[in-house]
Order: structure tokens, then sequence, then C-alpha cells
């Protein structure tokens, strides 16, 4: 089921990160070429993995390729086991695109500290990015559940310090809770995982999922692992009821972490309900449908309800995060091909629009000095670069189309209607919900009457002296926010006109582990259209 | 006398045998028991400039010594100290040279090694900073400024070290009640009066010495009545014949096994600071000086899980049936009290004793799936925690306010910030505890884990499931450690990390490595571990 790679590509993905990361922080030298390096390093982590994906056949039939193993724990049946389908491809592929974006756009995050040592800091802020994006990358790329548990863990921990040294004023309360929910979660998958292995084959190398798909368990048992997974992944998507720990860790967390922990971490929750609930769980996975769409949905509302009533800008931001999940989530359980294509689709644009959206957010932030919408309005006057960028990344994600967000938000419903149409109904009102959050939020911050007390630079270059007392200039987009800005909305653009791109990459994925699904429930339909006679 | 036939009772033999010794198979126990005598001797006739060096010198090297033994005795395993009654050709044998034994000892060794390390570190003074010379004295007094001018030295924790060593090497390896209750009095002598020896905060020290050694009498004297009682009911202390004797008992005589069964594992459970035998371990672990407590927790820690797991494998074996339940409830409380009084601890050392009282109860666990692979996860579990406990305490033996140890946790607030090093030791040190993948913690509680949802049946999986629940609550604790050492800002009350001699910060060294190599690169171990989990019968 695996195509081996003759180059261990996806090892030396995880590899050059995390050697970077040790660069980074240890290697003497001024924060700025720490963090020249940092860059460089995660520049040259998406140069092999485009190389890589090149390598990838879409043709192929085997369901995971650039495969790699070697027993690592053969007492215990653990393998090191890497391998990519197209899901996953695409996923480390946005992973590995943001991961240098993140960088650049955290370059004044951390201020040097004075004395001999004051950069240190600053440089351990960097390396611990990189340290997770070498997570980031085994995590997706896991074709063996325990291997996958070691990463899905680890990366808790350097998001819990990235969390709880550069965060906000409540960084501590955050990054604990934070911590707790994905431990919680993760520890009862444990459970989970340890009794999985012991349904299947077992063996030096029983953790792979190729040995564990397909498993003949008795119903209860079945239904017990998948909850044991499911919840981890719910916790981790976030789903409603288990959100709470997002909008905490998102809005203390600095903007680069906040991004990458809803633009990539969370998505190995979604990513882990298809590899792992729905692949090895067939039956529990349709047992459970019901209850996980009707979550799925009040997620979509939910969430977004609460992105209209936020005044704190990240807060807003993710909570929309809480309500895209949700469409995700339905998309996964409509059990459809279209559904799929359309989730998966869906993961890489929102962590691009969520991208946008934080960092975006983040420029406006700093230069108000407050998160606080109500302490804005009328800034498009005095910055119109920022605002510009701001409505696109917004614009994207309420769905407009021509952007990203738009066809995967309507691949998604479109794919769960035939399944699931009253869930795929109600969920179209968060779409409607998404135009107002987006919309309110961009009328308060950016419409309106010019702020007192403020002016964009060019107008205060242009003043003369008495004139410009009490008056504090403005700086529209820089040239590193400007790179930052660009390559998010290339992806907007790209992926919104031809998101064949990534749908022809991930489609054949889609109908492998729907296959996987079919052979467990044979009158599954995954074309998602109704079939004959059954109406009758 | 009830009409219950007695199984055959030892006859007195007709003409004397000597005991069959293998004393290959028992050189690493010589060695060590010799080092303890010459050192005893060295006390007496050395020097007092040079008595230190060569207290230490020599202690590493006898331990050092044993540990290569064990490839020897390795090769000569079986019973041995004892004879075969001729009459009924029942096998009487003192000593089990087995692959738990040596495993454990080899375990307990090296970790000796570490720990008499970490008991050497001098600070720059003449003898051991952590000890004082007249344990009894108030500090400051007269009494021990006379005790100092009289040139009383402290090097004596080393013999009494090892003679702990050898108690505890003994422990495991004993094939009958009696051997293991001399082990076990071995083992805790020596311990009691170091837990007294602390050079500060000397009531505290004094009252965990008393405490522990007034509560380990009681253990002592009930793992006594029990084994009283067993003899009672097998008419022999020998595992071998206990075992049978259960196999074959007579159920009228169920009234004697039962709490005689239950009063020996009241001994035992004692040793490991099982709840609700564990209310020694904080104020024990708080009070003895920082490094024979991580000395103990390592150590004393794996000498008596040892002997359980003999008892419970091989010499209760076949009743299973009867004491199961009443361990099930043990572990159950040790996990969840152990967890989450862990939680409103202020003090760093009670902290890790509350957490070493919850990784007893995830071992019981372990113990408790009755398989040879969770022999195995057990062994590899002390192994682990016993390395990582020894690098703990040995940090927090260098945290230091005016020259005092500075346990409180406040006191540990903003460390990160300017010690990274040590505080980045001891914040992956906590990560193992909190059983966090690519650390030696997470495979160790794997293996009881799996071991348990493996073989131990509906019971096994509920013991797990609240086993990683307990882990969750735990995390909490342990984070809470990271929080304040690197999130938190540092007051400006001179808390300092004093600078380590070679010794200690080879210990600490070495237990941070293997705590990583362990959860990076475990399946050497595992597989010596379970090479090792065969019980001889």
């Amino acid at each position: 089921m695996t195509a081996m790679s003759t180059v261990p590509w996806l090892t030396i993905l995880g590899l050059i990160p995390l050697v970077g990361a040790l660069v980074v922080a240890f290697v003497p030298g001024s924060a700025e070429n720490a963090k020249r390096m940092a860059i460089g390093f995660s520049l040259v982590t998406l140069v092999v993995g485009i190389i890589a994906a090149t390598q990838f056949d879409r043709a192929s039939s085997k369901q995971f390729q650039l495969g790699e193993q070697h027993s690592w724990i053969p007492q215990f049946g653990v393998s090191y086991a890497l391998g990519v389908d197209g899901i996953a491809l695409v996923l480390i592929l946005m992973a590995l695109v943001l991961t240098p974006i993140c960088l650049l756009a955290a370059w004044h995050d951390v201020p040097e500290e004075a004395g001999p040592r004051g950069g240190q800091r600053v440089k351990s802020y960097f390396a611990l990015i990189l340290v997770l994006e070498t997570f980031m990358v085994g995590v997706f790329a896991a074709t063996d559940v325990f291997l996958f548990y070691v990463f899905f863990e680890a990366m808790l921990i350097p998001v819990y310090f990235l969390i709880g040294r550069f965060g906000g004023p409540r960084r501590q309360y955050a990054a604990m809770k934070f911590l707790l929910f994905s431990l919680a979660g993760g520890l009862i998958m444990l459970v989970a995982v340890i009794a999985l292995y012991l349904q299947g084959p077992g063996g030096s190398d029983g953790f792979l999922i190729e040995r564990l798909t397909g498993l003949q368990m008795d119903p209860t048992t079945e239904r017990l692992l998948f909850v044991g997974f499911f919840f981890a992944f719910a916790v981790k998507a976030p789903m409603v009821p288990f959100h709470t720990w997002l909008p905490d860790a998102a809005t203390e967390s600095s903007p680069a972490t906040a991004t990458l922990l809803v633009g990539v971490l969370d998505k190995v929750g979604t990513f882990g309900m298809i590899r792992f609930c729905l692949q090895l769980f067939p039956e529990a996975s349709e047992w459970a449908t019901p209850v996980v769409v009707a979550l799925a949905v009040i997620s979509v509302i939910y969430g977004a309800l609460l992105a209209i009533g936020q005044t704190d800008m990240m807060r807003l931001v993710s909570y929309t995060s809480v309500s895209h999940f949700g469409f995700i989530v339905l998309g996964i359980f409509a059990f459809t091909n279209v559904g799929h294509a359309g989730s998966t689709l869906y993961m890489v644009n929102h962590g691009f629009s969520t991208a946008a959206l934080f960092l975006f957010a983040a420029m406006l932030v700093r230069r108000r000095g407050s998160k606080r919408i109500p302490d804005f309005g009328g800034w498009q006057r005095i910055t119109p670069a920022l605002a510009g960028i701001f409505l696109i990344a917004g614009l994207s994600g309420l769905g407009l189309p021509g952007l990203a967000s738009f066809v995967s938000e309507f691949t998604v419903l479109v794919g769960s209607f035939p399944t699931q149409p009253v869930a795929a109904v109600i969920a179209t009102a968060g779409i409607i919900l998404a135009a107002l959050y987006i919309l309110l939020m961009y009328k308060k911050v950016m419409t309106g009457p010019k702020p007192e007390g403020l002016v964009s630079e060019r107008e205060h270059d242009r003043l003369d002296e008495p004139a410009r007392r009490g008056l504090t200039a403005v700086r529209d987009l820089t040239t590193r926010e400007k790179l930052v800005a660009a390559p998010l909305i290339a992806a907007f653009l790209v992926l919104g006109f031809l998101p064949n791109l990534a749908l022809n990459v991930i489609n054949p994925a889609v109908d492998q582990t729907l296959s996987h699904v079919q052979k467990a429930i044979p009158n599954l339909n995954p074309a998602g259209t109704v079939a004959e006679g059954s109406s009758k | 006398m009830t009409a219950v036939a007695p199984l055959a009772l030892p006859t007195l033999p007709a003409a004397f045998q000597q005991s069959n010794v293998d004393y290959l198979a028992i050189l690493p126990l010589l060695i060590v028991f010799g080092t303890a005598l010459i050192g005893v001797l060295v006390e007496a006739f050395a020097s007092r400039e040079r008595r230190h060096a060569i207290q230490v010198t020599l202690s590493v090297v006898g331990l050092l010594a044993a540990a290569a033994s064990i490839i020897v005795a390795a090769k000569h395993q079986g019973l041995t100290m004892g004879l075969t009654d001729g009459s009924t050709n029942r096998q009487l044998f003192a000593l089990a040279i087995d692959g738990p034994a040596l495993f454990m000892q080899g375990t307990i060794l090296l970790m000796g090694v570490l720990g008499v390390l970490t008991m050497a570190e001098r600070f720059g003074g003449v003898g051991p900073d952590a000890f004082t010379p007249s344990g009894a004295s108030t500090p400051g007094s007269a009494v021990e400024t006379a005790a100092a001018r009289a040139g009383a030295l402290t090097s004596e924790v080393f013999p009494l070290t090892m003679f702990a060593i050898f108690g505890m090497m003994l422990f495991p390896t004993t094939n009958d009640l009696i051997g293991m209750f001399v082990a076990l009095e071995v083992l805790s002598l020596p311990l009691y009066i170091l837990s007294g020896l602390a050079r500060r905060r000397r009531l505290l020290s004094q009252e965990a010495s008393l405490k522990y050694f007034l509560l380990g009498a009681f253990s002592s004297a009930f793992f006594l009545f029990g084994t009283a009682l067993l003899y009672g009911y097998a008419g022999s202390v020998y595992f071998g014949d206990l075992s049978k004797a259960i196999a074959a008992g007579p159920l009228a005589m169920n009234g004697l096994l039962l709490p005689g069964a239950f009063l020996v594992f009241v001994g035992l459970l004692f040793k490991v600071g099982a709840v609700p035998f564990h209310a020694w371990t904080p104020d024990v672990y708080q009070g003895a000086p920082t490094p024979v407590t991580g000395f103990m927790a390592a150590c004393t820690k794996a000498a008596a899980f040892g002997a359980i797991l003999r008892l419970a494998y091989v010499g209760l074996d076949t009743g299973r049936w009867e004491w199961t339940n009443a361990l099930v409830l043990v572990a159950l409380l040790t996990m969840v009290v152990g967890a989450v009084l862990s939680v409103t601890q202020t003090d760093m050392k009670r902290l890790l004793a509350y957490s070493s009282i919850a990784h007893a109860g995830f071992i019981l666990v372990g113990v408790l799936a009755f398989d040879r692979k969770a022999v195995g996860a057990v062994l590899f579990y002390l192994v682990a925690y016993g390395f990582s406990t020894i690098a703990a305490f040995a940090i927090v033996s260098l945290v230091r306010q005016n020259g005092a140890e500075a346990t409180h946790l406040s006191q540990w607030a903003g460390l990160g910030k300017r010690y990274p090093v040590v505080a980045a030791a001891f914040a992956f040190l906590m990560l193992a505890f909190a059983g966090i993948p690519l650390t030696s913690g997470f495979v160790s509680k794997f293996g009881v884990f799996s071991a348990a949802v493996g073989t131990g049946g509906a019971t096994g999986t509920v013991l797990a499931v609240v086993g990683v629940l307990c882990s969750a609550i735990t995390v909490f604790v342990y984070a809470r450690v990271i929080v304040l050492m690197f999130f938190s800002d540092a007051p400006d009350d001179g808390v300092e990390v004093v600078t380590p001699s070679v010794s200690t910060t080879f210990s600490i060294a070495i237990g941070t490595l293997i705590t990583l190599a362990l959860g990076v690169l475990p399946s050497a171990l595992l597989d010596l571990a379970d090479r090792a989990s065969q019980f001889v019968r």
C-alpha cells in the first residue's frame, strides 16, 4: 500500500528545520543573523518540499508514496514509517509555505533585550518555530499510528513554549489551558492507540496504518476506539463544545504562533478524522455521523455568532475558525467524494486565509497598540494599502467567488447535500453570517471618519511643523509586510481560479480513503448521487 | 488442631549437609558487601584529609566492579544458597539468580553510582555538603561545634549507602520470605540514618528520620506477621513451596492465606509508597538530604518493586485470585491520590514525592497485568524513572538561596531566564515525568498501560484509563513548574544555581541523557528487559 522512495524525502524535509533550529539557537552571532538563517532554513525546506512533490505520482494505485519504513521499537510493534497521500501532501506543502511567511511576519515580535545574551530570547523564538515545522511535517507524513501519536503529542511542547514565553499578558493561563485540553484529548487517544494495536495483527510492525485498515472488530470495540480517537481530534480541530481553549491560545500568543496553531496544527484534528477515524473505523464513523454532523453544524453557526460579538480582533478571527472547522468536519462526515475533496481543499484554503487575517490584523494591532476593534475606525484613510490587503483577506474568509475559500466552501456544501441535506442547508447560513462578521469588522476598523491624532506618513511629511503637532504618523505597509502579504494573496487567487491544481492531487487520495470505507459499508454511495431505485 | 492435613513439614536432616553456594552467581552481592566493609575500615584508619576521596573512589569503583560482575553472574543463573531436601526432593534455596533479579541488581548498581556521586558533592567544603557530622545536634549548637572541632566527618554516609545498596540488591533476589525480610531491614536501617543527617533544616530531617523509622518498623512488623501466617499456611517460607501449597491448598486454610498475603504485601507496598501506606513519603522526601532523597526514590523503589514482582509472580502466583482485587484497589488509590495531591504542593521535594507516589501507581498497573511482557515493562519503567529522578533531585540540590536549598516553588520563578541550561534540563525531566513522547517517561507509561490493556482484561483496561487520566492531572503539576521557571518573572531575592562539581554535573547529565535516549531509542533496553523477564522457580 506504500510506494517506497529511494530518497528519504520526508525525513529530509523534517530534518532541515530541526537542524536549522539547532543552528539558530546555538550558533553565536547577532539575533538579526539568526532570524535570517531561520528564514533561510525554512525556504530551503520549502524548495526541497516542492522537489519532493514533483516525485509524487498522482496516478499511482498505492495509497502512500515517498514512503520510508524502518523498525523503531519492534517490542511495541512500532515502525518509523513515513509516506504521503494527496491529502497529506497538500497539507505539508501548506505548512511549508506558511512557515517562512510566519517567520517573516514574526520579525519584530520579540524585542531584543539588552546585555550580552539579549538575543537569546529572539533566537529561541525562531528556533521553536522551526522545531514546530519539523513536527508538522512528521505528523502529516506518519503512516504508523504510534509515530503519528508521538508527533501529535510532541508538537504540543514547542507550541506550549511559544505561547507561554512569547505571548500576551494572560499567556500563562492560555498556555496551560492549551496544554491541558490537548493532552487530555491525547491521553484518551493513547488508550485507544494501545487497544487498536491489540485488535490488529500485532507483530513488530503492527502499528502501520496499512496493517490496521480493514480490521474486523466487534461493533462495541470499534465504536469505543472511534470515540477515543475522535475526542482527541475534536479537541484539536476544535469543535464545539471542546473549542474554548482556542480563542485564549490564539489571542494570547504572538500572531505567528497563532497562525501556525490555527492554520496548521488544528488541521491535524480534521486530517486525523479522515486518516484514522474514517479509514480505520468506517462502521463506527457511520454510526457516529448524526452526532458529529450535528456538532459540526453547531460549530458553524455558533462559531460565527460568537465571532460577530467579539470586540477583540484576534479573538474574532479565532472564532471564525471554529465556524470554518465546522464546515470541514461536515464535508468529511458526508461520506462523499466531493465532500471529502472539498474539506481537504478547505483545510488548505483556510490555512492561508486565517494566516492572512491573523497576520494582517497583527499589522494593525502593532500600529495601534490595541487589539480592540472599537479603538480603530477610519484606518483606510491613513493606511490604504493595509486596508486593501485586509479586505482581500476578509473577502477570502467569507468565501467571495474568485478567491480560494469560495471553491472549497461551495464544494463542501455540494458534497454534503446528497447525504446530509438538512445540515448542508443550515450550514449555508454560516456563509451569510461570515459575511456579517467580516464586513462588520472591516466597517468598524477601516471605514468612518479619520481617526483623531493619527495621520498617514505621507501626509505627515507634507505638513509643516506647527500643523504636525499632536499628530502621530502611521506607516503604511513596509517592504517586509508586503513580502508577507504577497504570497498569501497570490495563493488566494491561484487556488481561487485554478483549484484543480490541488484537487487533482487530492482526488485520488479521497477515492482511496473512501474505498476503504466502502469496503466496510457496501451500500455507501460516495459519488453522492441518488442511487436508482433507492427513492422508491 | 483441625483435621486439615499439614503439608509435609520440614524434618531435620539426618546428617549435616553443606549449603550449596554458587559464589560466582552472587559475585555482585559479595563485591558490594565487601566494599561496604572496607569502607568501614577506611573510616577507622584513613587520614581525615583523604577519607572523602578514598570513600568516594572506593564506593564508585566497588559499584562499577559489581555491575561488571553481573555479566559473570548472568552465566550462573538459577537457584543458589541452600540445599535440596533429599527425602522430598524439595529445593530450599534462599536466592534466585535470574533475569529480573540480575536486571534489578544492575539497575540499582548503576543508579547507585549516580546516587553516590551526587552525595559526594562538596561545593568546595571539606565534606559532603548535604550532610552533618552530628545528626542529633541542633544546628549551630555547642554540640555541633564540638563535633566539628573534634574532627568528625561525614564520610560514613558512603559505607552506609553501600550497605543500603547491598540490601536493595538482595531484596529482589531473595527466594524466601525470611530472606526478603532480612533484605528489607538491611536496606532500610542505613536509609533511616541517612535521612536524618541533613545539614540544613535539621528538625525536618530528624522528623523525617524518626517518622521513616517508626512507620518502617511498623511495616516490617506487618511483613513479619504476614510471613508467620503464610508459614502457618504452607509450612514453608520458600516461594516455590508457597506456590505449590496454594495450588494444592485446602480452602479451609484460607483464613491464614488471605491475611498472610495481604500483610506481606503491606510491608512491600509501604516501601514503594503506595496509598494508603504512603504517608511517610512526602515528609521523608522533604526532610532527607536531597541527594539521599534522589537515591532513595530511585533505588528503593526499584528494589521494592523487584520484590513485589517476585512475590506476585513466583510466591503467591497461584493464589492470585485471592489478593488481586485488593492490589487493584491500592493501584487505583495510589494513582489518584498521588496525582491529585501533587496538584496542591508548594514545595518542590514534596511535589516530587507525590509524583513518585503516582508513578508507583502506574508501575503497579504494570505489575497487575500478570504477563511476561508486563514484567519487562515494569523493569523498563523502573530504570527510566530512576535515572530521571536522580537527575531531578540533583538539580533540586543546586538551586539555593543564602546557601540553603530553595525548595519552595515560588523560589523557582524565572529560573529559566537566568540559568537556561539547568532549567531546560529540569523542564525536560518534568516532561519525562509527565509522559510526553520522545522522553523515557512516555515509553515506560506506554509499556505498562499496553501490558495492562493487553493481558489485564477488563480490570487492566480500567486501570489503564484511570492511569492516563491521572497522567493528565500530573501534567498540570509539571507544566506549572515549567510555567514558573520559564514564563514567570524572577523575584529579585537572590535565588541562584550554584555551580556543581564534576560528579554532580555528571549525574545530572547522565540522568538527563538516559531520559532522552530511552525516549528516542528505547528498543535496546526494552529488548534486554524483555529477555530478563523470566523468573526462575
